[in-house]
């Protein structure tokens, strides 16, 4: 048994009884986290970094059984930073660039990410998903033992909700019976076939492809380079895709598209992966099977995300295809988000309407990564014939002419989410500023002499508002009560990125920076009434 | 620039001609193959969005 086999079969965090569970009036925490997935895991930590008391539940009491998402992108690391296990990810991870199309029999051609000098975080990162939760709880553990209000309970299982005006009722079932919680706000982050969704009788509609994939983590001493490889009808899958990607410890995910009509135990069945596996890396491969599963994907989202003080992140609110690697990535976008709007609006200092900004900002981004998902599903898996004459027209052309290799899609990759026409937003006033660091976009990162700008940037232990100041003064006494606000001073010719990611053709510049290291608002110069009006905006306070 | 659906070509019955001339001998699942070619070809020389939206519309008889 190797290592990893044991880190997804080992309890995390086994049951224990909790005082809780006798309690005759029902507990009360001020947030309550359902699943503890990489999404939930993240939330709660972003929460108690911030001193918002949080409890995570969950049915089971281990990380992700398999291995499931593999590719993590360079936003998400980034939010991982602030929560204080980016590194560790990295460090752990394996970074690549390079992918390789295959059509048929050859290669047609390949890629390179090329990422950007001067960031922080790479392009991507392939880490099991059982690495990655291990890696959070490791980090909620950490906060706990700093005293932060954080703490998570291995098979609890919801059962049932009952919302109240200024809270929710929740029954939970443990290996001792059931008892009662109240929470301020419940956050569902119970995956995409959400229990919560359903005991409140909430939509999720979208689209499903009517096809199977075969996904095999195979352990195994190979010399392929670590790169993304991606074949379209090859010989030893023909009319079907199939994907060969590394993980860190010699672990290789291989995906096989099988079609609609499939016969799953068949599939399953270890004798038949090896005769595929056979057929696609040669007779004399060896190697050890550590999961397999197979999977049909759906790209399907709620209405609303959220329904009263319970709120939907990640799979329970939106669902994509793996194709583009952007159902964790964006459940760690939803996340980053959400706490510290949650976090102002129980201390006060926002209204509850700010958590309408997290619908519309979120849901953008949730269409916008189903569209992605659903146009290379669509490539992949053309559902007509006269579909499927262009897709393979456009491989064949695309190993001869480079008009041609945009047009082949074998996932568009997780970008991050800019929140264009946010009602947070406040309108650009720096129009000859780069238009990647506009209001709603993350700030890009940037090197300075002790470190990376994004280090300094967004909020860790309070929902922090920040100034960035480029060749701008700022008056000291600028305050704003019960928030956070901190001045960043930079020399206009402090590094050249600088210049080219946050002035472009401006001389100078100020932004208004959100707690989630997003964009809110940009001027030339400073104004006292146009950067309270900006943070207003920003905190829902006006529309 | 809008699309043109005036005559554009001098030479209409060579053009097109060569356009069935280039079919000669395929089968139809090669002349299917070659048409899809031809159009993301011809399309990624027009280039401009609007123009091949109103080529797409045109289509639509
Ligand atoms: C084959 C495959 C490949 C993928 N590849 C990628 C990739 O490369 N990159 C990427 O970003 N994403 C990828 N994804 C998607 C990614 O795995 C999901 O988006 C991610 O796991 C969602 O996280 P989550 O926390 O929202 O939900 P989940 O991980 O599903 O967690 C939900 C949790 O809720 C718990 N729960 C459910 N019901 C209850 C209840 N009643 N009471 C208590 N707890 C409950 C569950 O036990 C579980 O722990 C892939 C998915 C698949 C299937």
């Amino acid at each position: 048994m190797t290592a990893q086999t044991k880190i997804f079969e080992t309890p995390l965090y086994p049951y224990a009884r909790h005082p809780d569970q006798d309690a005759t009036t029902p507990a009360r925490h001020t947030a309550v986290v359902v699943g503890a997935g990489p999404v939930g895991l993240a939330l709660a930590i972003d929460l108690a970094q911030m001193g918002v008391e949080v409890l995570v539940i969950d049915d089971n009491d281990k990380v992700s059984f398999g291995s499931r998402a593999i590719c993590f992108a360079k936003r998400p690391l980034e939010i991982l930073d602030r929560l204080g296990c980016g590194v560790e990810m990295v460090d752990k991870g394996v970074v690549w660039n390079l992918g390789k199309v295959f059509f048929d029999d050859r290669q047609v051609y390949e890629f390179n990410l090329l990422p950007e000098k001067g960031h922080k975080f790479p392009a991507f990162i392939n880490l099991q998903q059982y690495y990655f939760e291990d890696y959070l709880v490791a980090r909620a553990r950490e906060l706990q033992a700093e005293g932060a209000p954080i703490s998570l309970r291995g098979k609890n299982k919801l059962t049932a909700i009952d919302q109240q005006s200024d809270h929710v009722m929740l029954e939970i079932d443990t290996p001792e019976g059931p008892y009662r919680l109240r929470a301020d706000w419940l956050i569902a982050c119970d995956g995409a076939g959400s229990p919560v969704r359903r005991m409140l009788g909430l939509d999720f509609v979208g689209e499903v492809f009517q096809d199977n994939f075969l996904i095999a983590d195979v352990v195994m001493e190979a010399d392929f380079p670590t790169e993304r490889w991606f074949w379209f009808d090859p010989p030893f899958n023909r009319g079907q895709s199939a994907l060969l990607h590394k993980q860190p410890d010699n672990v290789w995910r291989i995906d096989f598209q099988i079609g609609w009509d499939i016969d799953r135990e068949k599939e399953l069945d270890p004798a038949n992966i090896d005769k595929r596996l056979k057929a696609m890396l040669g007779e004399d491969i060896q190697y050890e099977l550590e999961w397999s599963s197979i999977y049909t994907f759906q790209c399907r989202r709620m209405e609303k995300f959220h329904d009263g003080r319970v709120i939907f992140a990640g799979d329970s609110a939106h669902q994509v295809s793996p194709f583009g690697a952007r159902g964790a990535n964006s459940g760690l976008q939803d996340t980053d988000n959400l706490a510290w709007k949650l976090k102002l609006i129980q201390d006060g200092t926002a209204p509850e309407s700010l958590l309408d900004s997290y619908d519309a900002e979120r849901i953008h981004g949730a269409k916008e990564n189903i569209l992605n998902s659903t146009r290379s599903t669509d490539f992949i898996t053309p559902k007509s014939e006269t579909s499927r004459i262009f897709r393979d027209a456009v491989l064949d052309l695309s190993e001869r002419h480079d008009f041609a290799r945009p047009f082949v899609n074998s996932g568009r990759l997780s970008v991050p989410c800019i929140y264009d026409g946010s009602p947070l937003n406040t309108p650009d006033a720096l129009p000859e500023g780069p238009a990647r660091a506009r209001p709603g976009a993350p700030c890009p990162d940037l090197p300075l002499a002790d470190g990376f700008l994004l280090e300094r940037l967004g909020g860790r232990t309070a929902p922090r508002f920040q100034l960035l100041a480029i060749g701008v003064d700022v008056p000291a006494d600028l305050a704003v009560p019960g928030l956070d606000l901190e001045v960043i001073a930079l020399a206009p010719d402090a590094t050249p990125a600088l210049t080219e990611r946050y002035l472009g053709e401006a001389q100078t510049a100020l932004y208004l920076i959100r707690p989630d290291q997003h964009v809110a608002a940009r001027w030339p110069g400073f104004d006292r009434a146009q950067v309270e009006t900006a943070l207003a905006r920003a905190l829902g306070k006006e529309a | 620039m809008s699309l043109i659906l005036t005559r554009n070509t001098p030479h209409a019955d060579d053009v097109y001609q060569r356009l069935i001339d280039a079919h000669e001998g395929k089968t139809k699942a090669e002349s299917d193959a070659f048409n899809a070619r031809l159009i993301l070809i011809l399309m990624n020389h027009i280039g401009d969005e609007t123009v091949i939206a109103e080529a797409l519309a045109a289509a639509e008889i």
